[in-house]
């Protein structure tokens, strides 16, 4: 009996072990130029943890196996070294783990996050108020418009809190509700939040920055292939977190800059 | 003599008749109200603010029942310099009057508020109802009476409300920032809400001197102090300036 277990756990173990290792589980679609880097270190961590995990599991059916079906008046035999060699050797077979996990995978992290954004990015600000985004082009001029929180009025469509009517900058800026971007064009999103935690969530991007409340943050990103995309809240913000979301719109450039004549005159 | 006798009963009928139909005259009469009545229009002049165009792209089960392109209706206008959803309303020189038992209805449908503007009474009870395939959360916002808010997943009951304090105030929804109304909380039934020519109407008016106000949401306040004789008809008229931003 006991060795029949030692048997189903070996087998629970490479079974399950099998779909990962022929990368069985399905992904999104990638559509941003770092998704490589990201996917890797995906597949990387999986690799790493399996060769533990299965190591373990392994040598954990082993001792059932061995040890199991012990015949009467028979003695418990300890482990040379006792507990204190057991744990140092998790230490050490973990931090390795562990380690080596961060530094492979550094480089995926700095190319997102320690790259500076190109000199052409396009500059698109983004706010997250509960419980939609919204999204701000400069417009003709190039400027943003200074923000003015205490005129915002959702009511009326001021979302972000400009003052047109005394800021010059802040006349010709266009706000939508849906991030519509041209493809193969990098692209510089401006983030803050108007109230408390969100983040922006585009899984096909393999993108995700929290709203920090108080913080501007910027991340910068290339997307690679037309289509359309959720952009999901992915921080608990309240009770319309679940609801929280717009769309993310990769255009060719003609078609995006026919898009945004429309919404500048709308505005 | 049969034929006197006839004669005599046909005039006895004929006067009873007219006694009869005399009395009922002046009877009705006597009950009919002094009805008397103030109406008008409510205009601009000005170029009035570029309402804003309305997504609610983040929404899909509401933007597909809007395939024609909706605005904000901060101001609403129409031909002539008309503005709708204007209250007007006895805002002196009527007694305050016990409220009505009829619910007045606010619709939440297409993720807007049906009517923008709602006119009610003090204590009057208000019905909020949840017409759409999506929860709501209604969230009216006074600074005399009591603030609250209140989920109506889809398909929830009407949830009825009341307000025991006269005042105007703003209606926002938490899940969907551009849903906006507002709710107007009388002390009286003399009011009316401009229409789409903004024409409004306040009947059934004892004779008295009443001061009328004219409420809308970005102009605010204009009021007129109007005296009606017993049945007389006044026209009053509202002129706001309109102001090219709302914000």
């Amino acid at each position: 009996m006991g060795k029949l277990f030692g048997v189903v756990l070996a087998m629970i173990a490479l079974l399950s072990a099998y779909p990962i290792v022929t990368h069985m589980y399905a992904q999104p679609m990638d559509i941003s130029t770092h998704g490589h880097a990201i996917d890797e270190q995906l597949s990387d961590t999986m690799s790493e943890g399996g060769v533990s995990f299965l190591g373990a599991q392994l040598l954990l059916a082993f001792f059932v196996w061995k040890f199991s079906n012990r015949k009467p008046g028979s003695k418990v035999t300890q482990m040379p070294g006792g507990a204190n060699l057991m744990v140092a050797a998790a230490f050490i077979l973990v931090g390795t783990e562990v380690l080596a996990l961060g530094v492979l995978g550094q480089k995926a992290w700095a190319n997102v996050y320690f790259t500076p954004a190109k000199p052409n990015a396009m500059q698109i600000q983004a706010q997250a108020g509960q419980f939609a985004f919204y999204f701000r082009y400069p417009g003709a001029d190039g400027k943003f418009g200074a923000l003015h929180p205490d005129k915002i009025d959702e009511g009326n469509g001021n979302f972000f809190g400009l003052d047109p009517a005394n800021d010059v900058d802040a006349r010709d800026d266009i706000v939508t509700a849906e991030l519509d971007i041209p493809v193969n064009q990098e692209i510089q999103l401006l983030m803050h939040s108007k109230d408390l935690s969100h983040s922006f969530y585009v899984r096909e991007l393999r993108i995700q920055q929290d709203f920090v409340p108080g913080l501007d943050l910027a991340i910068h990103f290339t997307a690679t292939q037309t289509g359309k995309y959720e952009i999901l809240c992915t921080q608990l913000c309240g009770l319309g977190h679940y609801n929280m979301k717009a769309y993310l719109n990769v255009l060719s450039q003609d078609d995006f800059d026919k898009w945004l004549k429309e919404k500048a005159a709308e505005q | 003599m049969k034929s006197r006798q006839r004669i005599q009963r046909l005039l006895i009928a004929a006067v009873s008749v007219l006694a009869v139909l005399t009395m009922a005259r002046t009877k009705m009469a006597r009950a009919k109200p002094a009805g008397g009545s103030i109406s008008g229009r409510v205009t601009y002049t000005g170029t009035p603010a570029k309402m804003k165009v309305i997504d609610m792209s983040k929404e899909p089960a509401c933007a597909k029942q809007h395939p024609q392109s909706i605005t904000t209706e901060t101001v609403v206008t129409d031909a002539s310099n008309s503005l709708e959803n204007v209250v007007v309303y006895i805002s002196a020189g009527a007694p305050d009057e016990p409220a009505p038992t009829k619910s007045a209805v606010f619709d939440q449908k297409g993720c807007q508020y049906l009517p923008h503007v709602l006119a009610f009474q003090v204590n009057q009870p208000l019905e909020i109802v949840n017409s759409d395939p999506v929860a709501h959360n209604i969230h009216p916002r006074p600074m005399l009476n009591r603030e609250w808010n209140k989920s109506q997943p889809a398909g929830s009951p009407p949830d009825v409300e009341k307000y025991d304090k006269a005042e105007f105030f703003p209606v926002k929804c938490n899940i969907h920032p551009w849903m906006s109304g507002h709710f107007a909380v009388l002390k009286n039934s003399h009011y009316s809400i401009s229409n789409q020519d903004g024409a409004f109407s306040i009947p059934n008016l004892p004779p008295g001197k009443y001061t009328v106000t004219a409420w809308q949401e970005a102009y605010g306040n204009q009021t007129m102090d109007v005296t009606i004789t017993a049945g007389e008809s006044k026209t009053v008229d509202f002129v706001f300036k309109a102001t090219p931003y709302v914000y």
